[in-house]
């Protein structure tokens, strides 16, 4: 990996952004990683666009600055594309994971790019299929795992269910785990 | 040793606050500060901790009820912020004058007006003359170490003062990093048990505490607190000493870094160091001498030894995230220019930037542009613009 991955998370208030940089970070940490994770803080409001961002590296991280270029994204919400500027300062090679029904080759229409690479998941789909209710942040991880290869999905699995079954009854984390596994899987790249 | 862990700053603070197991916390919750008291009311709630957790309507009470209980001989804690910190002001003054070792997390955010919930240091800048103790921490490792060296600090015979440790809101209060805690039973022992020499509950032994003091005492007694701030600093390294036999972690009166051979230097507080010791080693790596010089404890302030920290570099730059409106600088380039005053050699060219009020960023270029003007100061000598505001719309 990069000396130093930084990711930012684009969603909704209540699409849980803050929740899945936060999951993230611990689960990372727990393999010894350095991380960092942490929201944009504003007025909090229900749908409204909100941002969280994620540090990765081997060696300690000491910045406190802002993260202005995130070599990835993570779009939670499709409906943002458009309204929220997704690539403001993400270098040409950066590394997009949107959740949509679409093509990875329509979101890159879409959104205009011409390097990097784009990957797409159905993230409602199979949080309505598995959780029961529309919260994409659970299958994105699973989709970030996939694409970066920070962790194996085995390990990053094993941390992540400590760190839910301490916010959640068993069957819920049970679900949130089936919401990684699958996206794991199904999350598409460019031909 | 103790395993890394990811970790908020209000949560690492919250544990050391459960590993002190103080006797009495009276608080009130304020952005950003609140989840500190949140995590703590949980300890108290689910037995965790013995503490008499006294729920208040006002900081001004929470500071009272810490003062009433600190004069009754209890280990006595609370946190705040802000306007928090404001509304405690005239019992800052008074705990610090009872000579009460109360220990205070506080989480550096902006003053209003324009209201604003971010991180400045205005907070604690204005307290700086209260005759609490402050200890400025970069991340939420030292935090949390701040914390418990704190209590050994203010609860030293030779010392009894007041002690905040402070943290930046949001950066590092709700921002997750990573951070070593230790076992509970090494902080209980490091800590150990609190045992006041005077105390109002002591019926053997009865005293009075806050009597009318005129014009025939009242000096003496504000002489014997600058004795006490005289003593602190070799307390802090004591502890510090201590402190590093059960953690492996190193802390002194300030932090140098890559400063020994440095033609040029930052001076900066809390978590911007930590962004500024990244541009350091970048600027390195092209072979630039420079370095940079962290406040730990801030008062009192260690002049002698930072100006002789500081005596040899051509050029100094004070980052400031607060204002003095004096339009002489912040307050740490005041006390920064009064420091260098008596230090040997040719006088060392000094430069104030102030920077993130209100939460504003302060990235890794516009540090780099800070050392880019102090090394044309030091080529040329000339100083073009003492104070400058940086990264502000104009």
């Amino acid at each position: 990996m990069a000396e130093l991955l930084e990711i930012r998370w684009h969603g909704r208030g209540g699409q849980g952004a803050k929740t899945a940089a936060i999951l993230l970070g611990e689960a990372v940490s727990a393999s010894g990683k350095y991380i960092q994770a942490f929201p944009e803080y504003g007025p909090e409001r229900m749908g409204a666009p909100v941002l969280a961002f994620n540090r990765i590296s081997d060696e300690p991280i000491r910045l406190h600055c802002q993260v202005a270029n995130p070599e990835m994204v993570v779009v939670l919400d499709e409906t943002l594309l458009g309204k929220a500027d997704v690539t403001a300062g993400v270098p040409d090679d950066g590394l997009y994971i949107i959740n949509t029904n679409k093509s990875p080759e329509e979101m890159r229409e879409q959104l205009g790019l011409t390097g990097g690479k784009v990957y797409t998941l159905d993230a409602m789909q199979i949080s309505m299929e598995t959780i029961g209710r529309p919260i994409p942040n659970t299958p994105m991880m699973g989709a970030l795992i996939r694409t970066t290869g920070l962790l194996s999905i085995d390990e990053f699995i094993a941390n992540s269910r400590d760190r839910l079954e301490a916010k959640f009854r068993p069957d819920i984390v049970e679900k949130n785990i089936q919401a990684i596994e699958r996206a794991y899987q199904e999350v598409q790249g460019e031909e | 040793m103790s395993k890394r862990i990811a970790i908020t700053g209000n949560e690492a603070v919250a544990e050391a606050m459960r590993q002190i197991n103080p006797d009495v916390v009276a608080a009130y919750p304020i952005t950003p500060q609140t989840e500190i008291v949140q995590f703590f009311a949980d300890f108290v709630s689910d037995g965790k901790v013995d503490t008499e957790f006294v729920t208040v309507e006002s900081e001004h009470s929470a500071m009272s009820a810490t003062v009433g209980a600190s004069a009754a001989g209890a280990r006595a804690m609370t946190a705040t912020s802000s306007q928090g910190l404001a509304l405690m002001w005239e019992v800052l003054y008074i705990a610090a004058g009872l000579r009460l070792p109360i220990v205070a997390p506080v989480v550096n955010r902006a003053l209003s007006a324009p209201i604003n919930i971010h991180c400045d240091h205005s907070d604690t800048m204005g307290a700086r003359d209260s005759g609490w103790i402050q200890i400025y921490s970069e991340d939420a490792q030292e935090a949390y170490d701040n914390l418990i060296q704190a209590m050994r600090i203010a609860e030293h015979p030779d010392v009894l003062l007041p002690t905040m440790v402070t943290m930046d809101g949001f950066i590092v209060s709700h921002g997750m990093g990573n951070a070593e805690l230790l076992p509970d039973d090494v902080v209980k022992k490091f800590v150990r048990e609190y045992e006041p020499e005077h105390y109002l509950l002591d019926v053997e032994n009865p005293i009075t505490v806050g009597a009318l003091d005129f014009s025939d005492w009242y000096f003496e007694h504000r002489r014997q607190m600058v004795d006490a701030h005289t003593n602190v600093k070799d307390v802090v390294l004591q502890v510090a000493k201590e402190f590093k036999e059960i953690s492996g972690r190193e802390y002194k009166l300030f932090d140098s870094y890559k400063l020994d051979d440095a033609e040029v230097a930052i001076v900066v507080i809390n978590s911007a160091a930590g962004t500024a010791k990244t541009v350091v080693d970048k600027l390195r790596e092209k072979g630039l001498k420079v370095g940079l010089l962290k406040i730990r404890l801030f008062r009192p302030f260690p002049y002698e030894e930072i100006a002789e920290a500081l005596s040899d570099k051509k050029a100094i730059a004070v980052l400031d995230r607060a204002d003095s409106l004096s339009l002489m600088g912040g307050p740490l380039y005041i006390d920064l220019r009064a420091a260098m005053y008596d230090s040997p050699g040719p006088r060392v060219k000094m430069v104030n930037y102030i920077y993130g009020l209100g939460g504003r960023d302060l990235n890794m270029d516009q540090i780099a542009g800070v050392y880019d003007d102090l090394m044309k100061i030091a080529e040329t000598g000339e100083v073009t613009e003492p104070i400058t505001y940086l990264g502000v719309r104009e």
